[in-house]
């Protein structure tokens, strides 16, 4: 589409057409492309003069990134759902509960559906690589060149288990062949696991190259691979593709809901909604301590890079995070808190007070996250400060009050969810009053030595705080996780339930909440995308080659905000149109008769 | 209780605009409006979440602002109020849209990066000099006579030229600077001053010299160890 015409030369037409085969024909395309990289390599003459190709008024920069953002979106959803589809799977299965093998269904149908679109975003990308960066397509195939290969078969076995899995659903429910429809279910994620991690390795090989001169062809490669901040980033996009993934359910299952036009459509999608919430929340806990690993290893290996990010232009990209993140957060507990109050007759009462109190510190929380270490003021102001630093306030910009008040927002958001668990249950177990004292005095004594940490995390040398005040909070936090979910869980089972929930009576507005958030994972997801992408600043490959295109510079925020906003826009639609198309059939066929819907 | 459900968010509001710009103030510098918007905003949200929690609590909240604005039965004093708010707040807006953008004799405010990423070559680099008694003795004495007009003889910023400079010399007792940062970092610093800042350093108008002329060195690497025992801190390192 963009390159008919004036540039013949350029690009080879992407636009072959749809349908579910087009994964696999992308696949072969692929592999077809691999080793004319390394053609291209043998023959300097012919292509030492073009490092770079542009396509003019839109530039190529701003295509890549559109397009390896929508794709990394993509691949983020479709490699996530399948984690929880497969669990949720389990639980149907375990408990033999019919509805959760339903909404498992439900989520391999949204994965089957928008998988074809992902693989022809990453062809659309890998064209647009190959044609506008030759040189350094070049340098990363000659050395990647082994797991481009393996990459392909990856991606052979991913698609042809998904078939299997998603098609073969209804035909393989009973007895032994549930177990293998199961083990498909594990297939599928261990090869979208690997069909991950591949691509990280060229991606942090950039950031953090490792370029060994001597040994064979798969030496070099797997010491390219193995690079310092490959495993940190397979980690941190694991866990935020669950997060991605819970959302986004969440949302699809937001807009069916306000969409609903039968009560027992509005029950389905307002359980769904809530399991989708669920999942998110549930990845979103350990995604900060992800995250921090990752930025330590990025300092450490390059104080550049780490400076770059955390205090040099792209800290600002933290602020807006800080932002984003604190409405997720606060969305995420709204949601909960909406469904103590509408699903539990009566409940709201009793839950007022406990709510009011996590909101406090919720907010008390962001507001610290959010105070920037170095102000915005006016002249006028930082005269009165004595620079951009507020004398008081300009503790709250360091990495000691962030990681502390993350820490209790973790906390805060965990109590929310345990709330939620036990409301309308009477426990009566004789050692109920026991068992909820240890609870509270576990989580008390928890968030003091938290902040009693982060405190005391000013007046000990960096590398004490890092490598031991910051872990130590987190294990304090993931110990509270880890005591009270068992104990609540052992509790609730002799608990008797003095309210029912009920199902679809959530307000519109619970919809929109899961929308929102939603759209506030994907505009963190493209933000960050940015900082990590841009922190090799005029780099193609940190170090090793350099940027020497006329994009060789950072873009202002304000112009990359814009980009993220449209990246975020995009996708949207079309994850939105994926849905829908993949939702007509089903609609047709509930409706019958009545109304277009 | 009708209005109750109104007045008291109007007061928490109003009450955290006034302590943290008037009650604030009296113990430590005035807080920039980017910071008080922040927090006032932050309350607001709170204060909507908490209010459209239930069904109940939401009608409690809008109902008598949708009903006031609506003036569905009003008379007298009430239709007057609705029609001040439907008057004022235009103009409100107005007049916030105006001050913000009309062009002023103020500088436009600035995000100076504090932090800005050193030079590659300077990355890699670590003290030469043993840590010894002597060596930090000697340090801290280069730094009496070079670096304490400045950054002041506490290591505390405020040094007799300090209250001439904006940016104000740094403070290396704030547990946010030096602390921070890696020897290497302030070899860069010290060795390049202000004028060696890299480009996202902007507005490059700090009246840190350049010591590379003056100092040699070794002479460098021994002030920054006096620079962290004289200041209380350690440096950032990885091990
Ligand atoms: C003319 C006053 C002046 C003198 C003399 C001076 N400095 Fe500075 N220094 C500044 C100012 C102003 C800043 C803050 C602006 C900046 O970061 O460039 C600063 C910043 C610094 C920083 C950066 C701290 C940080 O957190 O980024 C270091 C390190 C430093 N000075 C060390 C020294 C040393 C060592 C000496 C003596 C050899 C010295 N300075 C002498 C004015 C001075």
């Amino acid at each position: 589409m963009l390159n008919h015409g004036e540039h013949p030369r350029r690009i080879a037409s992407t636009g072959r057409g749809q349908g579910s085969l087009l994964a696999g024909l992308l696949v072969f395309l692929a592999l077809a492309g691999a080793p004319l990289l390394g053609l291209a390599q043998d023959a300097p003459g012919q292509t030492a003069g073009v490092a770079y190709r542009d396509i003019p008024a839109v530039g190529s920069r701003n295509i890549v990134w559109v397009i390896a953002q929508l794709h990394l979106l993509l691949a983020g959803f479709v490699l996530g759902v399948p984690i929880f589809a497969w669990i949720c799977e389990i639980v149907g299965w375990k408990t033999g509960e019919k509805r959760y093998d339903k909404l498992a269904k439900e989520f391999t149908k949204l994965l089957t559906s928008s998988y074809a679109t992902t693989a022809l975003f990453g062809g659309i990308l890998l064209f647009m690589l190959i044609g506008f960066y030759p040189k350094l397509m070049a340098y990363l195939g000659d050395i990647f060149f082994p797991s481009f290969v393996v990459y392909c078969i990856l991606f052979l076995l991913e698609t042809a288990t998904l078939y299997l899995y998603w098609y073969g659903w209804d035909a393989m429910q009973e007895g032994s062949k549930k177990t293998l429809h199961l083990f498909l279910g594990f297939l599928l994620n261990v090869f979208a696991f690997f069909i991950m991690i591949v691509p990280n390795s060229w991606a942090t090989f950039q950031a953090s190259p490792v370029v060994i001169a001597e040994g064979s062809d798969l030496a070099r490669a797997w010491a390219a691979t193995w690079n310092p901040t490959w495993w940190p980033v397979n980690i941190h996009r694991l866990i935020a593709n669950v997060v991605l993934g819970g959302y986004i359910c969440g949302a699809y299952a937001g807009i069916r809901y306000l969409s609903a036009k039968t009560a027992e459509e509005r029950e389905h999608y307002d359980w769904m909604g809530y399991v989708g919430n669920f999942i998110g929340v549930f990845g979103l806990l350990p995604l900060p301590f992800a995250g921090y690993w990752l930025m330590r290893e990025i300092y450490q290996y390059n104080q550049q890079m780490g400076i770059t990010l955390m205090g040099g232009f792209l800290s600002w990209l933290f602020i807006l995070q800080a932002m984003l993140i604190g409405v997720l957060f606060l969305g995420s507990n709204y949601y909960f808190w909406m469904g103590i109050t509408h699903r539990i007759p009566g409940s709201e009462v009793k839950y007022r007070r406990p709510i009011m109190a996590m909101l406090v510190i919720l907010l008390l929380c962001l507001g610290v996250w959010m105070t920037p270490h170095s102000l915005v003021a006016s002249l006028e102001e930082a005269r009165k400060m004595g620079g951009t630093h507020h004398p008081l306030l300009g503790v709250f910009g360091v990495m000691s009050a962030k990681m502390t008040v993350a820490n209790l927002m973790i906390l805060v958001t965990f109590m929310s969810f345990i709330m939620y668990w036990r409301a309308g249950k009477e426990e009566t177990a004789g050692w109920a009053k026991v068992a909820k004292s240890i609870m509270g005095g576990v989580l008390g004594v928890a968030a003091i030595v938290v902040i009693v940490l982060g405190v005391w995390g000013y007046f000990v040398p960096a590398i004490v705080r890092i490598n031991y005040f910051s872990v130590a909070q987190v294990l304090i936090v993931l110990f509270v996780m880890l005591t009270i979910t068992p104990l609540t869980a052992l509790l609730l089972r002799s608990a008797k339930t003095t309210t029912e929930m009920v199902w679809g009576r959530m307000p519109p507005r619970a919809g929109y909440a899961l929308v929102l958030n939603a759209v506030m994972v994907i505009l963190l997801m493209t933000l960050m995308g940015y900082a990590r992408s841009s922190s090799r600043v005029h780099w193609h490959i940190y170090g090793v080659m350099r940027d020497s295109s006329q994009y060789a510079y950072s873009p202002a925020l304000g112009y990359a905000a814009a980009l993220m906003s449209l990246n975020t826009f995009l996708f949207c639609m079309l994850v939105a149109f994926i849905f829908w198309v993949a939702t007509m059939g089903e609609k047709a066929k509930a409706g019958g008769g009545g109304g277009k819907g | 209780m009708k209005g109750g459900s109104l007045l008291k968010p109007a007061i928490l509001i109003v009450g955290i605009y006034l302590f943290l710009k008037f009650a604030l103030p009296l113990f430590t510098a005035p807080l920039p409006a980017s910071l008080i918007f922040l927090y006032v905003a932050l309350t607001a949200t709170g204060i909507v979440i908490f209010a459209t929690l239930s069904g109940q609590s939401t009608e409690a909240f809008f109902g008598p602002i949708t009903r006031f604005l609506s003036g569905e039965g009003q008379a007298g004093a009430m239709k007057m109020a609705r029609l001040l708010v439907l008057v004022l707040f235009p103009l409100l807006v107005g007049w916030q849209t105006y001050s913000s953008t009309a062009p002023s004799e103020q500088p436009p405010a600035e995000n100076r990066t504090i932090h800005p990423a050193p030079p590659g070559e300077f990355v890699g680099l670590s003290n030469p000099i043993p840590n010894t008694p002597e060596n930090v003795m000697a340090g801290k004495g280069l730094y009496a006579a070079f670096c304490s007009p400045c950054h002041g003889g506490n290591f505390d910023g405020k040094g007799p030229a300090s209250r001439g400079f904006n940016p104000p010399p740094a403070n290396f007792s704030d547990p946010t600077t030096i602390a921070m940062l890696q020897e290497s970092y302030l070899f860069w610093r010290i060795k390049k001053g202000g004028v060696g800042l890299s480009i996202e350093g902007m507005p490059w108008k700090s009246a840190m010299p350049r010591w590379e002329v003056e100092l040699k060195d070794e002479q460098i690497w021994k002030i920054i160890m006096g620079e962290y025992d004289g200041a209380h801190q350690k440096p950032r390192t990885w091990e």
